[in-house]
């Protein structure tokens, strides 16, 4: 028995060898090495000397990192409130077809999901193209007949980022509203259509509040990969106001590895990291509360 | 008598009225809900397409005014251009290698880590338990900073090696697979102690193979997402030679400004890998996505 025990053992240490030396080396100790530079004047590659919390006072009176807080929320809220309603419209809409006719549209809303970003800056980029985008023909006649260039127009930026995000990723939303429609048993339309309950009524009183859990978990895993929004606000920012438009990441990029200050691109890190971690263990408990139902 | 009759009777024949004007209508809601929905997906796929048909056009055609929507010549000089002019081969290599290199890593020590929390006894089981859970809500950009000052101290920047490492860290598929793990029936397991199996033999001959599905769908979305992966390959390489697609594409340019077919072209040639690979896996695909949202499918 004894001896049993001890294999087990030791099989589970073999087993578990390549994840711990991984993570110990990936994962955990960068997070504490992120904490212990945060406070010192390090810059990206060598020493530093301890500084105390100078670098949190400073991104504190950063205008550029409070900037980057508010593009950052106002990205999240261009990106994922509409996000997640127009996916659930769309879902609503797929779930009412059948067949081969559903794997098609629903291919249609899923296949920009499954492309890189580089992919979808190209397209985006090329029809909302100042010259000859095809986006044009619409946007011109709103502006008087001229030809608007969409990322280098401070107001336009950021919506125009975060409709190319929905388009880009609404396809994962579609498909977590899809596996929540179909857990409603027809039995209750059913039930409620012989009651005489109308389309208006079985949306609200059914199918909306048993659909609620799914909504408040794309909202928050949307808000979570959003708040770390990166790669399109970078890629079409390049050579215009990138101040203008940074976010979070963007500012610990700029700081880090462009001005090469490794302390305050740390502190700033200690500082999303925070963000998210607070908005992930909400997110852990909605996720433990839908599993002990 | 008669007037009672005659009474019921329409009150009956209105009802009918009633419930023949509500079915129509609610077909004529629930057509304009389908028609809707197909012309939304046309509109969802056009730029697609639009992209597509861009990059099959000549440099000329595309700039022309107008909307066509259909190339009058294919030639193709944007595609030999994108693939024999370009670093391109290079770059699908070098994706190619790293996607797999992840992919495969990530599976073998999932799938240990998995078995070993889910089956086996042994000090510290909680804790690392609990450690994969919390990473789980750590942010990888956060750490991109230390990654690249943990990377540069072993002078791995612009090695491929670097590129693969962060991408490891892959907390979900470990919590997949103890899930997985944890529902197959015990009397499998017991069976098989009886017949004198040993651990590894209970893992590779029963856990993994009744969970090939799982590994597939699992292998599928870690290769999908390793390919485009863009913020840590773009930070931790800045050699053109050692770049991944997703990061060549869009940081080395040609020096005769913008050709529009050229760039589009090699953005395809860059997705296209991942796309077929949905297309074929598409219930794969749609699985393991609702498994990493935690939603058991």
């Amino acid at each position: 028995m004894l001896k049993s025990k001890r294999s087990e053992a030791v099989t589970a240490l073999v087993l578990m060898a390549p994840f711990v030396i991984i993570y110990g080396l990936l994962f955990v100790y960068p997070t504490i090495k992120m904490v212990q530079v945060s406070f010192t004047d390090a810059p990206l590659i060598g020493d530093g000397n301890f500084n105390g919390i100078d670098n949190f006072v400073r991104l504190w009176k950063d205008r550029l990192f409070a900037s980057s807080i508010w593009n950052t929320i106002y990205f999240v809220v261009l990106s994922v409130f509409p996000g997640t309603l127009l996916a659930l419209a769309i879902a609503i809409g797929v779930n009412r077809l059948k067949g081969w006719t559903q794997s098609i549209v629903l291919a249609c809303f899923f296949l920009p999901y499954i492309l890189p970003v580089s992919v979808v800056y190209r397209i985006w980029g090329w029809i909302l193209d100042k010259d000859f985008g095809l986006a044009q023909y619409v946007i011109a006649p709103l502006n008087g007949g001229d030809h608007v260039n969409v990322f280098r127009t401070l107001p336009l930026f950021m919506p125009a980022a975060a409709f190319l995000t929905v388009w880009w990723l609404i396809g994962f939303n579609v498909l977590l509203f899809i596996a929540g429609l179909r857990n409603i048993s027809r039995e209750i339309y059913e039930a409620a259509s012989l009651d005489g309950a109308g389309r208006w009524a079985q949306f609200s009183r059914i199918t909306w509040p048993l659909i609620w859990p799914v909504t408040v978990l794309v909202l928050t895993i949307q808000l979570i990969l959003q708040l770390k929004i990166f790669d399109q606000v970078y890629l079409f920012s390049r050579g215009g106001r990138v101040d203008a438009t940074s976010t979070m990441v963007q500012y610990i990029y700029k700081q880090a590895f462009q001005s090469n200050h490794g302390g305050l691109g740390a502190a700033a890190s200690l500082v999303l990291f925070l963000v998210i971690v607070i908005f992930s263990v909400l997110q852990f408990q909605l996720l433990r509360a839908r599993g002990q139902k | 008598m008669s007037a009672t009759l005659s009474t019921t009777n329409d009150l009956g024949l209105a009802m009918a009225a009633q419930r023949q004007r509500r079915i129509k209508t609610f077909d004529l809601v629930g057509l304009f809900a389908t028609i809707a929905t197909v012309i939304a997906a046309i509109l969802w796929a056009f730029p697609l397409y639009w992209g597509v048909v861009t990059s099959l056009k000549p440099e000329a055609e595309v700039v022309r005014a107008g909307v066509q929507l259909l190339p009058a010549h294919w030639p193709l000089d944007s595609y030999t251009y994108a693939l024999f002019d370009t670093k391109i081969g290079v770059w699908y290599i070098n994706s190619l290698t790293t996607s797999l290199a992840t992919t495969l890593i990530v599976v073998i020590m999932s799938a240990g880590a998995g078995y070993a929390i889910s089956q086996l006894n042994f000090p510290g089981r909680r804790i690392l338990w609990w450690m994969i859970l919390a990473s789980f809500m750590v942010p990888i950009q956060a750490l991109i900073v230390n990654h690249f000052i943990l990377f540069s101290q072993f002078h791995l920047i612009n090695t491929l090696t670097a590129v693969v490492g962060p991408q490891l860290l892959a907390p979900v598929t470990v919590i997949i697979y103890k899930q997985f793990f944890d529902s197959v029936p015990k009397d499998f397991r017991e069976a098989a102690v009886v017949d004198g199996a040993h651990e590894f033999q209970l893992l590779f001959r029963i856990y993994l193979p009744m969970n090939w599905g799982i590994t597939t769908a699992l292998a599928i979305i870690t290769f999908i997402g390793a390919w485009n992966n863009f913020l840590w390959p773009f930070l931790a390489v800045t050699e053109e030679d050692k770049m991944n697609i997703t990061v060549g594409i869009t940081q080395v340019s040609d020096a005769f400004g913008v050709k529009y077919a050229r760039d589009l072209a090699t953005a395809i040639l860059a997705g296209l890998p991942v796309a077929v690979v949905y297309l074929i896996f598409q219930r794969r695909v749609t699985q393991a996505i609702m498994l990493s949202a935690g939603i058991k499918g």
